[in-house]
């Protein structure tokens, strides 16, 4: 008889009952919406990323389905940092394992932002240094190292919480950029954000997108993330999360094999709705029990030995 | 489930070309097209339209007609409604979908309740289900007389089976005041056995509290800003709910559990809250 396997995870002091969570800027800002993931299983949350100012984002259509994924490009919209602490304020967060995911555009807006959200309930940060199609922010802060470095120092000064940098593939060196982060005091990275991409349609020739170009997402990335997890948790000693393209139990695996303790889980929510979260822990669960795991903890990194 | 197969068909905008249009009062008009997609979807279902170089916005799909397979009906209240308002037949549209709950049908005698554009959901609904009702009473409302829709139409469909009420709001013509101040007249006064409504979230509102504190069923379709259609942008959010997917048509149950912000706030395109009036 196998007991059940223990999915509990902790990251950097981030503790969550089970290694899936819901991937930023998927699902908004509403704080009842999130609490909806946290039942349906997911084992955190991270919302869409705050800014200082409110941010209308583009002008729709702003996401488009491709043979393998979608392009998006929302835009960063985002009622800004005081109208969410008010959202913050409207609900008991306190039970609630949810990070809030920044950006900005220089080391005094992620100064204001942290400092404005450390008061509160929310138990970590993760720093969006890869949106790729807003310009100013993300990926072209994300993309140089001593950016990445600055911010993270500025952020981890102002906050004792766990800070996470995501990052993006769209950069020329990413285990540079990592390393950048884990220098300037990251608890851990996520990878990875969206891929520059672009869909016109054929009958009037015109882009789709109102911005023309955005992020792919959805198994057409998996690949391509898992060999960012899988580079960069051997070249840094911080925990990485996966993230891209996960859609199946057997993604999850695959990435925390690669180096994952954590995953998270965007895209397939527009295939499966929030049951996804339900059918991984359960094909993950199985998987451990057949493998004969006693904690999910056992299987990350395992593919590195070879 | 995904699996990638090369030949699955792809969930983004097909082009179509405008059939006809018709003005149904001097502010609205209904758009006819055809797509098959669009002519197989249920009552209260809704499709997102992209309007090349303007913008893609959520409408909902009215009435079938031999001038296309699918209408669309259309109020211009911003730059998205007023491009649509003002296409003509053999332009190009892009249309996604349809999403989102449908109306769910029931036997027995039943209320329905329009305000403004809201018929266009409402008119399908009518069409569609006409055989499962017993009897049926239609309230169209709208400001003045010239601005009311659809009565022909419902006239048409009901064929005897019930009776249409006008309300409007300047006493223009039926009577004077909100659709909603004589639903909560007959609900408190008939038994039936459905509500159903759409328009101005203040209306469906009112008629959500007396439907509650009489006791009966009612189904009302909502309307928030929407990015996606398909459940992961967010931007529908009505408290734990989603518009496009567990709406835009919601229970009595799910209204219940979204009471505190029906009517008070929407969110606008940012995800700010904005009081509604
Ligand atoms: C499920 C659904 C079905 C709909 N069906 C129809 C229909 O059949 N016919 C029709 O004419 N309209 C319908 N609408 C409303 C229509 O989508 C909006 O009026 C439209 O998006 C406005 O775009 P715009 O560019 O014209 O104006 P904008 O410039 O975007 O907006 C003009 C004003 O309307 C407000 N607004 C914008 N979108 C919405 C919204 N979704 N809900 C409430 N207020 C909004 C804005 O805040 C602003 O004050 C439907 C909406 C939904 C969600
Ligand atoms: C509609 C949409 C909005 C997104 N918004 C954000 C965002 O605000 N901040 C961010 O860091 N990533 C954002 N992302 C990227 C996702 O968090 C995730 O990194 C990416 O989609 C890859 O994961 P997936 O394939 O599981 O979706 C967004 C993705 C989508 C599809
Ligand atoms: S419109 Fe995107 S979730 Fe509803």
């Amino acid at each position: 008889m196998s007991s059940i396997p223990d999915l509990s995870v902790e990251i950097s002091g981030f503790k969550m009952k089970n290694p899936t969570m819901l991937a930023a800027g998927i699902l908004g800002v509403s704080i009842p919406l999130l609490r909806r993931v946290l039942e349906a299983g997911a084992g955190g949350v991270v919302t869409k990323s705050i800014g200082v100012g409110q941010r209308k984002g583009y002008e729709t259509p702003n996401i488009v389905e491709v043979s393998c994924g979608y392009v998006n490009a929302v835009g960063l919209s985002n009622p800004g940092i005081d109208e969410f602490l008010e959202e913050l304020q409207k609900s008991d967060i306190s039970d609630m394992p949810i990070i809030v995911s920044i950006f900005g555009k220089s080391e005094m807006e992620f100064f204001e932002l942290v400092s404005k959200l450390d008061k509160t309930d929310v138990k970590g940060f993760e720093l969006n240094l890869s949106c790729p199609h807003v310009s100013g922010v993300g990926a072209e802060i994300g993309s140089d190292p001593n950016m990445v470095y600055k911010i993270t120092k500025e952020v981890k000064r102002c906050s004792k919480k766990p800070i996470f940098v995501k990052i993006s593939p769209n950069v020329t060196d990413h285990i540079e950029i990592a390393r950048a982060a884990e220098d300037g005091g990251a608890d851990g990275i996520v990878a990875i954000n969206t891929l520059r991409a672009m869909v016109i349609d054929i009958e009037t020739g015109r882009p789709i997108l109102s911005n023309r170009v955005g992020g792919l997402s959805g198994p057409a990335i998996k690949p391509v993330a898992v060999r960012y997890v899988y580079d960069i948790s051997r070249n840094v000693k911080i925990p990485v999360i996966g993230c891209g393209g996960i859609n199946h139990w057997e993604d999850a695996i695959e990435f925390m094999l690669a180096g994952a303790s954590a995953v998270q889980i965007g895209t397939a929510i527009a295939y499966k709705g929030l049951n996804v979260f339900n059918e991984i822990l359960y094909g993950i669960s199985e998987y451990l029990k057949r493998k004969g795991h006693h904690s999910v903890k056992e299987i990350v990194g395992l593919s590195h030995k070879f | 489930m995904f699996r990638y197969q090369a030949d699955k068909p792809i969930d983004r905008p097909r082009i179509v070309s405008v059939k006809a249009v018709e003005d149904e009062s001097p502010i609205v008009r209904t758009i006819y097209f055809d797509d098959e997609k669009c002519s197989e979807a249920l009552p209260g279902q809704f499709i997102m339209v992209w309007i090349p170089g303007v913008k893609e916005l959520p409408i909902s799909l009215s009435l079938p007609s031999k001038k296309g397979n699918s209408a669309i009906t259309v109020k211009p209240i911003g730059p998205g409604t007023n491009a649509l308002y003002n296409v003509k037949p053999g332009d190009k549209i892009g249309v996604r979908g349809p999403y989102g709950t449908p109306f769910q049908p029931t036997n027995g005698k039943v209320l329905i309740v329009g305000g403004g554009t809201g018929l266009a959901p409402l008119s399908l609904l009518c069409y569609k289900y006409i055989s499962y009702y017993t009897h049926i009473t239609v309230i169209v409302g709208a400001r003045t007389s010239n601005q009311l829709l659809f009565i022909d139409k419902f006239q048409d469909i009901l064929k005897g089976k019930g009776r249409i009420i006008v309300t409007t709001d300047d006493g223009s013509k039926g009577y004077r005041g909100f659709a909603s101040e004589v639903a909560e007249k007959l609900i408190k006064t008939e038994d039936f056995d459905m509500v159903y409504t759409c328009g101005p979230e203040l209306m469906m509102k009112a008629i959500f509290k007396a439907s509650e504190e009489r006791g009966v069923a009612i189904q009302a379709s909502l309307e928030r800003v929407m990015r996606c259609g398909f459940g992961i942008c967010g931007s529908c959010c009505i408290d734990r709910y989603l518009v496009c997917k567990d709406g835009p048509v919601f229970n009595t149950h799910q209204l219940r559990i979204m009471q505190d912000e029906l009517g008070v706030y929407s969110r606008d395109y940012s995800g700010r809250r904005v009081n509604i009036h």
